[in-house]
């Protein structure tokens, strides 16, 4: 059996990639092996996976999952693809934890903000020029879907409030918060505690400037219930946010909702709840 | 008399609130997340809500900025 664009093929013995693709996939230009790229000469064999593709051409839906669970191994992939989880703010934190999430086929992203781009954003934030006074959440969309097709995104436009937070994010594993205002964090930190007792947390706070990249630390308060940031770097003036160092704090969350999906780390247990 | 505020031993005055705690370390109410012997607390309760001795208080402190 050969794994050839995730389909399974009946096939024994050896064969050149040559031989396959003229079979399979006959205008393909680049091939990869078991993960690897390889050449027309490579010969495949039982239990190889095979992935043939066109320059340029947008993979079908289960070619482009394929290639993911090949990256992930199936059993992380299939983890991923099953996640709900919550992006509030899609300024320089939300947009490039969403772009990271969506890069890994997340299964579904609730994404909300009520603002436009404006052109102060695009210093840090994951936006083009020509998307300057279009809502964030359109705009993110748009941008989201040009790196990952298969995107299940919902979009929420309103100025959410601590009392309304519940009626939109109680369902979903996991909510990151990447709000600006540092009332709208603390609101967010108390609905979650109190309202949302199944929905495990990662918030943010002190991102600002350019102190040293290893201030910036993710820490956990309680299961499921975790915190980025240096705790100190207030955006104000003099110390504004930058590209690099609220993309390392986005990073820290990104990656905390893989290892909370993936199973490295607790999730939030109802006991823990206030 | 003395709390426990986040896992450090901290004095403070005879029957002194949650609010007048937040403003004696410089923090705004709005910005911090309160919890009083394990009940988070809403931001109006801070002015009702007094202190007595080896309460355990929790303040998270959220900065601007994302």
């Amino acid at each position: 059996m050969i794994h050839i664009n995730e389909q399974q093929v009946s096939l024994s013995g050896e064969h050149s990639i040559a031989e396959l693709a003229e079979k399979f996939k006959p205008d393909s230009d680049i091939f990869i092996v078991n993960g690897y790229p390889a050449d027309r000469l490579t010969t495949v064999s039982d239990g190889d996976r095979c992935v043939f593709i066109k320059k340029g051409e947008t993979p079908a839906p289960e070619e482009f999952q394929a290639m993911l669970t090949a990256r992930h191994t199936p059993g992380i992939q299939e983890k991923i693809r099953k996640a709900r989880v919550a992006v509030l703010g899609l300024g320089g934190l939300g947009s490039a934890v969403a772009a990271a999430l969506a890069k890994i086929g997340i299964g579904k992203m609730l994404l909300s903000d009520y603002d436009v781009v404006e052109p102060s954003n695009l210093n840090r934030q994951q936006y083009f020029t020509d998307q300057i006074g279009m809502l964030k959440t359109r705009a993110l969309r748009e941008n989201l879907l040009r790196m990952n097709p298969f995107l299940t995104l919902e979009l929420i436009e309103e100025e959410l409030t601590e009392n309304s937070l519940p009626s939109f994010f109680h369902d979903v594993d996991v909510l990151v918060e990447c709000f600006d205002s540092s009332q709208m964090k603390a609101a967010t930190l108390r609905s979650v505690l109190t309202r949302m007792t199944k929905v495990s947390y990662i918030g943010s706070s002190g991102m600002a400037g350019y102190a040293s990249n290893n201030s910036i630390v993710t820490k956990m308060l309680q299961p499921g219930i975790y915190m980025v940031g240096d705790d100190i770097s207030e955006a104000r003036p003099g110390q504004g946010l930058m590209a690099p160092r609220v993309g390392i704090a986005a990073h820290h969350q990104a990656n905390q909702v893989l290892r909370l999906i993936v199973g490295e780390e607790e999730r939030r247990r109802d006991e823990h709840t206030a | 008399m003395n709390i426990l505020l986040n896992g450090q031993e901290k004095e403070c005055t005879d029957g002194s609130t949650v609010l007048e705690l937040l403003a004696s370390l410089k923090l705004t109410p709005e910005s911090v997340v309160v919890e009083h012997n394990h009940e988070i607390l809403q931001p109006e309760a801070y002015t009702a809500a007094e202190l007595a001795e080896n309460d355990q208080v929790e303040i998270i402190r959220f900065v601007g900025g994302g």
